[in-house]
């Protein structure tokens, strides 16, 4: 079904409205609900992506155009330096280019993700099986070099060398499992 | 082609299977949403860059052994007429946007049709897991052993904080939607479910109504499913749904109780006049047949009416779409023509049980 707005997206939000025991429906795209999103308070929607209008539509340059500071019109250019997609370009679309997306407006994701996932930013679920192993050996050789650095600013030299040697096993360990 | 053949080609072979609690739930779906480190998401994605993940996916997944999995079949959609399309869309095997809008858009399916895995979709890979009847851990049980499979032989884009990246923010982490079909006349109709659905909502919990050729859920259908995937275990995620599946099954099973002990009479005159107007009409809206077909299997579900197989709901609420009665006509149709051999394949149907009175008099 086409949006009944722009008739040229596919409409993805269904809201039914009731005045006055009549009934109105309406089907529009992500792009056009954004923009009518105020005329629907409490509206009856559906659709999961419903979520996103108004929880993106954080954009400056919606606003007059004037009185954003030096540092908000930056955040505003950025741009995936992998795919090229720009920050504005995610926001107007709500979605990502690639996966480099994710490091690139990695400043601006934790509050929208926490907008769209109840509070949350942080993956607690899955981690792949076979990938999972290299991140968490990744993980404890961070961990050990912190060990490492705090022997060291403690001058206490002997430890800090037996900390490196186990941080060369385990990256001997991942060298070899890459290798494969 | 007889109507039998018709209809055991067009279902897919994992619905003829019962499953549990299904005179509520009429089925289970796990989808895991998944991409590939080093490609470019398709949203983005030029016809070449989804040409090479399709053929990365293709090399790496045809050429390892899957026991578990058993023999897959891949169709790409510019190999397929839009009738194979539509009729793929409308047994939930593939989305609209896979089939219409998609480069190199394909799906892989198993024989029972309880795999679907649609490639270069919103994402690289959108796995998917359907089930009879309630069977949530089972069939993320299932789901996470092929996403296992799978991600042994590719690289799936992944970040320790951020999980699974996906294109739409509304996806990533998990990357899992867990959902449940059900059947909930009751509910409806003494209007309970109007006041259950924003505490529902509250949960953090999404139901849609089932849309048909209109948008008005029909046959009072709805799909109930989680909305966040980040900061959740896959396992808290369906030990929540679990919990509100539950509850809404026992609340519909207790108020068709009480329907069935208040109103034995009107209920049975309601299905009865229903089978009637399906076993009779020459004309048939989608609309109004979704409605009939769901009091009719009320109908079977309280025993007020027998000689009906309990699926028919599923069976025909597939069958009556657009592609498949197109498929049934073997011509293109017009909204008249496909009201018309909507009405003639629902009669044709009814015609295959032998239907008896149940305990409607008392
Ligand atoms: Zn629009
Ligand atoms: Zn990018």
């Amino acid at each position: 079904m086409q949006c009944q707005e722009c008739n040229q997206r596919q409409a993805t939000l269904h809201f039914t409205k009731i005045v006055n025991a009549k009934k109105t429906e309406m089907h529009l795209c992500e792009v056009c609900a954004k923009e009518k999103g105020d005329e629907f308070p409490g509206s009856n929607s559906y659709s999961i992506h419903d979520l996103l209008s108004g929880l993106l539509n954080v954009d400056p340059s919606a606003g007059s155009g004037a009185g954003y500071s030096k540092r908000e019109e930056k955040e505003y250019t950025l741009q995936c330096p992998k795919c090229k997609l720009s920050y504005k370009d995610f926001i107007n679309k709500s979605r990502f280019g690639c996966s480099y997306c994710y490091q690139a407006f990695s400043a601006k994701l934790d509050p929208i993700l926490k907008r769209v996932h109840g509070g949350n930013h942080t993956h607690t679920g899955k981690i792949p099986k076979r990938q999972g192993g290299r991140l968490i050996l990744q993980r404890e050789i961070s961990s050990l070099k912190t060990k490492m650095q705090e022997h060291i600013d403690q001058e206490e030299f002997e430890l800090a060398a037996e900390v490196r040697d186990q941080i060369r096993e385990l990256q001997e360990t991942r060298e070899k499992e890459e290798g494969q | 082609m007889s109507l039998e053949q018709f209809i055991s080609n067009a279902i897919s072979p994992w619905m003829k299977n019962p499953g549990p609690d299904d005179d509520i739930v009429m089925s289970t779906r796990i989808r895991l949403a998944r991409n590939l480190e080093d490609f470019p998401f398709p949203s983005t994605t030029s016809q070449e860059a989804a040409r090479a993940l399709y053929k990365h996916v293709y090399e790496r997944l045809s050429q390892t052994s899957k026991e578990k999995v058993g023999d897959l079949v891949w169709l790409s959609m510019d190999g397929l007429s839009h009738i194979e399309k539509t009729v793929l869309v409308e047994k939930h095997l593939t989305s609209p946007q896979l089939a219409e809008d998609s480069l190199q858009g394909a799906v892989v399916l198993n024989n029972d049709e309880t795999i679907s895995m649609m490639v270069n979709e919103e994402d690289h890979l959108r796995i998917q897991c359907l089930s009879p009847g309630f069977q949530l851990s089972e069939g993320y049980k299932y789901a996470d052993e092929l996403d296992d499979w799978i991600e042994g032989n590719v690289t799936y884009a992944f970040d320790e904080k951020k999980g699974y990246l996906t294109s739409c923010p509304t996806n990533v982490g998990t990357g899992m939607r867990a959902s449940v079909m059900m059947h909930l006349p009751a509910l409806v109709s003494t209007q309970q479910l109007n006041r259950i659905l924003p505490a529902v909502s509250q949960l953090g919990l999404v139901v849609r109504g089932i849309y048909g050729e209109g948008s008005e859920a029909r046959g009072n259908l709805f799909q109930i499913s989680n909305q966040m995937t980040l900061g959740k275990s896959e396992e808290d995620i369906i030990e929540e749904l679990r919990g509100v599946v539950l509850q809404l099954i026992e609340r519909e099973r207790s108020t068709r109780r009480e329907l069935l002990k208040h109103n034995q009479l009107q209920l049975a005159d309601q299905v009865h006049r229903s089978y009637g107007i399906l076993a009779n009409s020459r004309i048939i809206e989608s609309k109004e047949a979704g409605n009939h077909l769901s009091t009719l299997r009320l109908g079977i579900d309280l025993d007020l009416i027998q000689g009906i197989e309990g699926n028919i709901l599923n069976e025909l609420m597939v069958l009556i779409q657009p592609a498949f009665l197109q498929q049934f006509a073997e011509q293109e149709l017009t909204a008249d023509g496909r009201d018309e051999r909507r009405a003639t394949l629902i009669r044709e149907r009814l015609k295959l049980e032998n239907i008896q009175d149940g305990g409607g008099e008392t």
